[in-house]
């Protein structure tokens, strides 16, 4: 492993790992609360369709990226309706959302195939950029939602663990009975956190079409979203921990690339696999004793008092 | 401050306005009275003991004054003031506060988080020191000593009952109920929350809390009060009642055996084989099970054998040992002189094991299928017929099964979960008996069986005991207790603290050992 | 016999109960479809009109929507199953792509051998393909350590791309081909069709298959002990039913089905393995069976709904210039209004 191939590879792992980071916090804040949204997929679809759409449009890649946000947000709520208010299973609903989120993105999206817009602005720090190392790779040049990347992490963590929302928030995912005895509302609380969580997964999905590829392609995500999912038990449920993870699924996916770039024989499908098995390995492994970290009402539908 | 053992200066004077009163309470649940026109009075600086047995109504009238059960009828005052609780935000305002038996705690926060969750007062960022400090104080002040960052499921029972009491001092609560504090605690344990008790008293807060175990109530209660049946059959003040006088009331006279249909006890001679044994057998438990400690157990053929206890002693944790969803931990299981510490269930079931279990609803029936498809499902192998099932011969069969009851048998294509509770019960008891089993566990058979489907229930275990048939029969009602069991084991706290043989022993003495007031008799 | 009677009519009542339900929900359908194609700028009514054209108003148009609902009826039934259970497969698709590799695999070992024996060996190979692929799944959720719905959609992602692998590696054809694929299955290999239509006998497979569903759910014992598990698993447990088996065996023949779709499609359609097996059969028969409720003659209802809406979404792309993908929306939708509707629905009766 030389030097060259190792920066390559952090590199791409950091690029890489953005939107997985995104998406994973998204998640998380939303599973601490009790809820379960396999339609992951479908939001991180729709931020990236929407975001790339009104970027083409506006050009302003500022505005794809709040539009992107929105969207999310706008998606998790639908998804809060049938879950919180509607009490249905999360299972279905989440498979409803994925399904809703490739057809609309793929609506969304389909004028502006090709399209080519400026994407998220990078900076790199002028003291960094004069280093020989750094210069010949992408490292510390990154747009907004990567430099923000680990502050935000660190922000949601602060928000679950430091403040009064927060605390109420963890409270309905473990046990709603105590949350709603103690006189919190407990609809109220899943709401907000799939309002929020919904706007990183938007986050997530921009940073795919306006920063890493600046193009959209219909299902461009791959599973991005399941793998977020699988990362949020990975780090049993802490922003925090989320960051190493994103970080090695990203590493994952940038070796790939890597070992593409430099001929190597191994085929890109198989290398294509390596994210899922890895993530299937994970929570195997892992899964089983992990499972004692997940918010204990995670997916059940709180029916109110008794 | 007084030392446990020591009686209490009673205050002979009229005492002031109770800080929490109940008049006339009255809930009905069906056909059951769990509060019939009950009065209650917990003065201020009081430590008062609500005492019966299973089923007496004490939780009911609790969760009524907590504002978590609405009665049908009747008033509550606080501080004479009549109030109505449309919920336990209501009863907290006034300063009421409930330890339950399973806290409301949320096992990976911590304790500050978990106190800190029910303060209305938080601010929107937490200041943890804040917390801290004002848990600090509470705890000095009243010998609830606990870390506050701990994560609660690190705590040990004990301290976690610490948690739910600091929770209700911190929401500025001024009458504490507790139900069953210490049926989960160590001695010790016990001893550190009457020293809390004491503590709170001397400071004007109020107690009321309910137990079954009366050497405790007798060593720290300012007032007890009994219920019976929904009932308040009797109120003392400390020194005016003693373990008998107690006992009595709260179990009333049970000594005397019904005499109809007086069995000739069975002679269960020394060549009777075992139907079951357990030797030394012990499980594991988590959570609110109760584990079993080395258990040794023997039903022979033509016996049944009823084991007592009050509830939570470890009676579902046997029958579920028994059938072999609960492996073994310690000790060996014997089913007709096999060892059977490894069957599985469907195996234990083939040799001739019925159960009747605690709740048939959740335990033996699928509520979406049809009566006859939920019987054909507890037949095992035996109705196989080729790819499918032999309706017809498992039809005759439980017909055959439900005349001997002699329970009505309920149309065969009726969804099991359109039925009444009780016509569930007999079509589970009448599946399970179909097949002259071996051994019939038996929990809680006739819970919700009217009289005369109780009585024919009864008779059935004695005709199985009749062709030579065991029974293990593990129920609350001492009446049915002594009517049927050829030989009685207490159960206390996952292990066996009496063994009696008919007509040798009394209710009383029963009582007690129930409810871990004496040590283990002929053990 | 009056109990006759009873059964009868009850029997008369679930079919009217499908066909209602069959109704009202394509009623949905149409509405909400329409409402996005106007929100798109196309004429729902020409679109309508077109699809009709194409789908209903000709021999040939019902042959392609026979042809479309055969790889529908196997994805409904392989999540149907293991649905009656409590288990959720959502793995259709992997399934599918496996089966259709496993059957690839057979053509190509024996290229020679007769029709009589290659056939039969490859529909087994599509089966075991796709069993094997359900039956990790099953064990991992048996064994309680990872929720079979996570896992099957992650494996979704994996066997398109072992697919991708031989397709462009080494059972690449040697023709000129525009298209990423594999040579022609020996004759042998592929499933008869009737009539000159694409029809194959693919068809009477995935009948068979939703006849084999229904006579074991309903009248096996086997399928009375699945109904159970699915009933209240902690009961059946204690009845002595063995829980863990039943899991991985029900997933296994479940994707032994969606297996079979693949192989269909391989054998039947394609004539040769292709990474465009399957736009997505797998999702899109899970709909159809939640829809259906899990009931056999819903889902034969369902899938020729279903393949009225594909049908639907190529003719929009040709004809409107709307991407297929749209279709998604349409079944978001469906699926929304049914969860909407009753509350805490998603439980199979």
């Amino acid at each position: 492993m030389t030097t060259p191939l190792l920066l390559g590879l952090l590199a791409g792992a950091i690029l890489s790992g953005t939107s997985l980071l995104y998406a994973t916090l998204g998640e998380t804040l939303v599973e601490r609360s009790g809820i379960v949204n396999l339609g992951l997929e479908g939001v991180l679809l729709v931020g990236a369709s929407v975001g790339f759409a009104i970027t083409a449009i506006s050009g302003n890649a500022w505005f794809g990226l709040m539009a992107a946000a929105a969207a999310g947000a706008l998606m998790n709520s639908l998804f809060g309706w049938l879950v919180v208010t509607r009490k249905a299973n999360q299972l279905a609903s989440g498979l409803a959302m994925m399904f809703f989120g490739f057809g609309a993105s793929a609506l969304i999206g389909a004028p502006y195939v090709g399209a080519i817009i400026t994407g998220l602005p990078k900076w790199r720090p002028v003291w960094l950029a004069d280093l020989d190392w750094v210069k010949s790779t992408t490292l510390f040049n990154y747009d907004l939602l990567t430099w923000l990347a680990v502050p935000v992490a660190i922000l949601v963590w602060w928000i679950l663990f430091a403040t009064r929302w927060g605390l109420g928030v963890r409270a309905v995912g473990e046990m709603p009975a105590a949350a709603f005895a103690a006189g919190r509302n407990t609809a109220r609380l899943q709401y907000q956190a799939l309002l929020y969580g919904g706007a990183l997964g938007g986050l997530a999905g921009a940073h795919l079409s306006l920063s890493l590829t600046l193009t959209w392609a219909e299902y461009m995500t791959a599973g991005r979203g399941f793998i977020a999912i699988a990362l949020v038990i990975f780090s049993k449920w802490n922003p925090l921990r989320a960051i190493a993870g994103a970080l090695l699924f990203g590493g994952a996916e940038a070796m790939e690339l890597q070992l593409q770039a430099r001929g190597s024989p191994i085929s890109p499908f198989v290398l294509g696999m390596l994210p899922y098995l890895l993530t299937l390995v994970v929570l195997l492994a892992w899964g089983g004793s992990r499972r004692l970290a997940a918010p204990a009402s995670l997916g059940r539908t709180f029916y109110g008092a008794n | 401050m007084a030392a446990t053992g020591e009686l209490l200066n009673v205050e002979a004077r009229v005492p002031a306005t109770p800080m929490l009163e109940a008049r006339g309470m009255c809930k009905r649940y069906g056909d059951v009275k769990a509060a019939d026109g009950v009065d209650l009075r917990l003065n201020r600086g009081e430590i008062h003991a609500l005492v019966g047995e299973n089923g007496a109504g004490k939780s009911t009238l609790s969760k009524i004054l907590y504002g978590f059960v609405h009665p049908d009828s009747g008033e509550i005052l606080v501080s004479g003031k009549p109030v109505v609780l449309h919920s336990p935000q209501d009863a907290r305002a006034l300063g009421i506060g409930m330890v339950f038996q399973n806290f409301t705690l949320i096992p990976p926060l911590s304790v500050l988080e978990n106190i800190a969750l029910f303060l209305t007062d938080l601010p929107p960022v937490v200041r943890h020191e804040a917390v801290e400090k004002r848990i600090h104080e509470f705890a000095e002040r009243f010998g609830l000593g606990v870390d506050a960052r701990a994560q609660v499921r690190q705590l040990s029972v004990g301290d976690q009952q610490k948690v739910e009491i600091l929770k209700l001092l911190l929401a500025h609560a001024r009458v504490l109920i507790f139900d069953e504090p210490t049926k989960v605690l160590a001695p010790h344990e016990v001893a550190a929350l009457f020293r809390v008790f004491e503590a709170l008293k001397g400071e004007g807060y109020s107690i009321l809390f309910i137990t079954h175990k009366i050497r405790e109530v007798l060593a720290c209660a300012d007032r007890i009060s009994v219920m019976r049946h929904g009932k308040m059959v009797g109120s003392f003040v400390a020194g005016e009642a003693d373990m008998e006088k107690l006992v009595a009331t709260m179990f009333g006279e049970h000594a005397a055996v019904r005499s109809i249909e007086q069995p000739s006890p069975a002679p269960s001679s020394p060549t009777s084989r075992p139907v079951l044994e357990l030797r030394g057998a012990s499980c594991r438990a988590s959570g609110n099970e109760t584990a079993l400690n080395g258990l040794d157990i023997r039903i022979t053929e033509g016996e049944i054998v009823g084991v007592a206890g009050v509830s939570g002693s470890g009676q579902k944790e046997l029958g579920d040992l028994i059938l072999g969803l609960r492996p073994l931990a310690g000790g060996s299981k014997w089913l007709c002189g096999e060892d059977a510490s490894a069957w599985s269930i469907a195996r234990v079931r083939e040799s001739g094991v019925a159960f009747i279990p605690e709740d048939p609803l959740t335990m033996a029936a699928f509520p979406g299928m049809s009566v006859r498809e939920n019987l054909a499902l507890g037949t095992g192998k035996r109705y196989w017929h080729g790819v499918t099932i032999a309706w017809q011969a498992l039809e005759a069969a439980m017909a055959d099964s439900f005349r001997a009851l002699a329970f009505p048998m309920p149309p065969l294509d009726m969804p099991m979960g359109a039925l009444s509770g009780g016509n569930l019960q007999r079509v589970v008891v009448a599946r399970e008996m179909a097949h002259g089993p071996k051994l019939v566990l038996a929990l809680y058979p006739t819970r919700g069986l009217d009289v005369l489907s109780a009585a024919s229930l009864r008779e059935l275990l004695l005709r199985a005991r009749g062709q030579g048939n065991a029974v293990l029969l593990i129920t609350d009602d001492l009446d049915e207790l002594a009517e049927l069991s050829d030989r009685l084991l207490v159960l206390f706290a996952g292990a066996i603290v009496g063994e009696f043989k008919r007509g040798a022993w009394q209710a009383e003495e029963v009582g007690l050992l129930m409810t871990g007031s004496r040590g283990a008799a002929n053990v | 016999m009056s109990e006759t009677a009873t059964i009868i009519s009850l029997r008369g009542s679930r079919a009217m109960h499908a066909l209602i339900r069959f109704i009202g929900i394509s009623a949905v359908a149409l509405s909400v479809f329409g409402l996005i194609l106007l929100a798109a700028g196309k004429s729902p009514l020409s679109a309508y009109a077109d699809t009709f054209r194409n789908t209903l108003a000709s021999a040939y148009g019902i042959s392609e929507l026979l042809v479309r609902m055969t790889p529908l009826l196997l994805a409904a039934v392989a999540v149907a199953l293991p649905a009656r259970l409590g288990l959720i497969n959502v793995g259709g698709e992997g399934q599918l792509y496996m089966g259709a590799f496993f059957a690839s695999w057979g053509a190509f070992l024996f290229p020679n051998a007769p029709a009589w024996l290659l056939l039969p060996f490859v529909t087994l190979m599509g089966f075991l393909g796709g069993a094997m692929w359900a039956v990790i799944p099953g064990i991992l959720r048996a064994r309680r350590l990872v929720n079979e719905t996570v896992a099957t959609l992650l494996l979704n992602y994996v066997s398109p791309l072992i697919v991708s692998y031989f397709v462009f590696g080494p059972w690449r054809t040697t023709e000129n081909s525009a298209y990423p694929e594999t040579g022609v299955y020996p004759d042998a290999a592929l499933l008869p069709s009737f009539f000159g239509t694409r029809v194959h006998a693919g068809l009477l497979i995935s009948l068979a298959a939703l006849a084999v569903y229904w006579l074991d759910i309903e009248k096996t014992r086997w399928g009375l002990q699945m109904r159970a598990i699915g009933g209240n698993s902690g009961a059946a447990r204690r009845l002595g039913i063995p829980v863990p088996f039943w899991i991985v065996t029900a997933m296994a023949i479940g994707g032994g089905f969606a297996g079979l779709a693949g192989m269909g499609e391989a054998m039947g359609i394609a004539g040769r393995l292709r990474e465009s097996l399957s736009p997505g059969y797998g999702y899109t028969g899970f709909l159809i069976a939640w829809l259906a409720g899990g009931r056999p003659l819903g889902i034969l209802f369902m899938a020729f709904l279903f393949a009225i809406i594909t049908s639907a979404g190529d003719t929009l792309q040709i004809s409107q210039g709307l991407p297929y993908a749209a279709v998604n929306i349409l079944l978001a939708a469906i699926l929304f209004v049914v969860l909407a509707r009753r509350p805490s629905a998603g439980t199979h009766p």
